[in-house]
């Protein structure tokens, strides 16, 4: 009873995008991987080239960067879990894929979906996720403390932060830009 | 811009705990700080007075300042009154999914009405529905913005702005709290 699914959605936009064919090479370096370019979300973002650019690198270092710190499946549960509070079900759909690829943990990351950020779960993922929910309100709270307490370093922390955040920018670009399909 | 403008504004000083965090991420650190020099880097007054508004509509107020100290003051005093007038707590609104309509949770809709013009008015509503109930945000809410004047590269600029201060906010804030 739940549109938030784990199912690949697509998504269209509410603005044209930039065709394919009118792409310039400052265009094609913003979007850093050049298959975006089939993706009609990063073809109308590349209207603004510049900003297009450094989002994608932030959310690459954010997300890939496999240098110690919080583990890849934690970085998409926090992405999973801020996409449930903020309501975007295609970022949410796209992430608890992830989160479950990564950690293998199919029904606990369903049970984020269902039932929300509240829904229960074992305390390490309960501190990551109460993390990610209180930093996406308005105005915005952070207590490291229950992280510290569940096993976080500080650069698992940080990392948490950055995943956190970024997606609170994500969130709104997709909701507000187009829709899922 | 040689300033790291969420260092300056998180409060970390060189060679800090916090600076060394910082630095074990460079490319996060450095795009980060890119992501501001693309919007602000030619200080735009329209963007800098929606940079402003954000941050307050976040309780930010020394974000705010960062962002309104390149304007006029009088501007910037009206836009922190507007803001503050604005501000509520969120996120909130209806689900465009039908299915989730028993989790909608309805709240203020702001329509600015300021002495800031058509053109700002426009920006400030859209911002404050991104920032605040972003699940409500609709094609006829970027229709608005295209009414009031925004181009269609100037409206994706707009929503990289506000959601790009969700991010730097929530950066800062955070990194305040580890200190």
């Amino acid at each position: 009873m739940t549109a938030f699914t784990q199912d690949s959605l697509g998504w269209s936009p509410w603005l044209e995008p930039l065709a394919e064919e009118e792409l310039t090479a400052a265009h094609l370096e913003a979007l850093v991987d050049r298959a975006r370019a089939a993706s009609p979300y990063f073809r109308l973002l590349a209207r603004d080239p510049g900003i297009l650019h450094a989002r994608t690198q932030t959310d690459l270092d954010v997300f890939y960067n496999a240098d110690g710190g919080l583990p890849r499946a934690e970085r998409e549960l926090a992405a999973t879990a801020v996409s449930r509070v903020n309501g975007c079900v295609f970022c949410a759909s796209v992430h608890s894929r992830f989160a479950t690829h990564h950690s293998k943990r199919h029904d606990d990351v369903q049970r984020l979906l269902d039932e929300g950020v509240e829904g229960p779960q074992e305390p390490r993922w309960r501190a990551i996720i109460d993390a990610a929910a209180a930093l996406t309100a308005t105005p915005p709270s952070f207590d490291p403390a229950p992280l510290r307490e569940a096993g976080l370093d500080d650069l698992a922390i940080a990392d948490l932060v950055h995943a956190a955040a970024f997606f609170n920018w994500a969130n709104r670009l997709m909701l507000s830009l187009g829709e899922p399909s | 811009m040689s300033i790291d403008v969420i260092d300056h504004l998180a409060g970390i000083a060189p060679g800090s705990a916090l600076d060394e965090l910082r630095r074990r991420r460079p490319r996060t650190r450095e795009y980060a700080q890119r992501s501001y020099e693309a919007l602000f880097g030619q200080a735009r007054p329209d963007l800098l007075a929606l940079a402003a508004f954000v941050a307050t509509l976040h309780e930010q107020p020394a974000v705010a300042r960062f962002y309104a100290e390149r304007l006029d003051p009088g501007l910037a005093e009206s836009i922190r009154a507007e803001a503050e007038a604005a501000r509520t707590t969120g996120p909130y609104g209806a689900y465009r999914e039908p299915e989730l309509a028993a989790e909608n949770v309805l709240g203020p809709v702001y329509q600015a009405a300021g002495p800031f013009g058509e053109r700002m008015n426009a920006a400030f509503t859209h911002a404050h529905l991104l920032v605040l109930r972003p699940r409500e945000a609709s094609p006829e809410a970027l229709e608005a913005l295209a009414k009031a004047g925004w181009s269609t590269d100037e409206i994706v600029t707009v929503a990289q702005l506000v959601a790009f201060l969700a991010f730097q906010i929530r950066v800062i804030s955070a990194l305040r709290g580890l200190r």
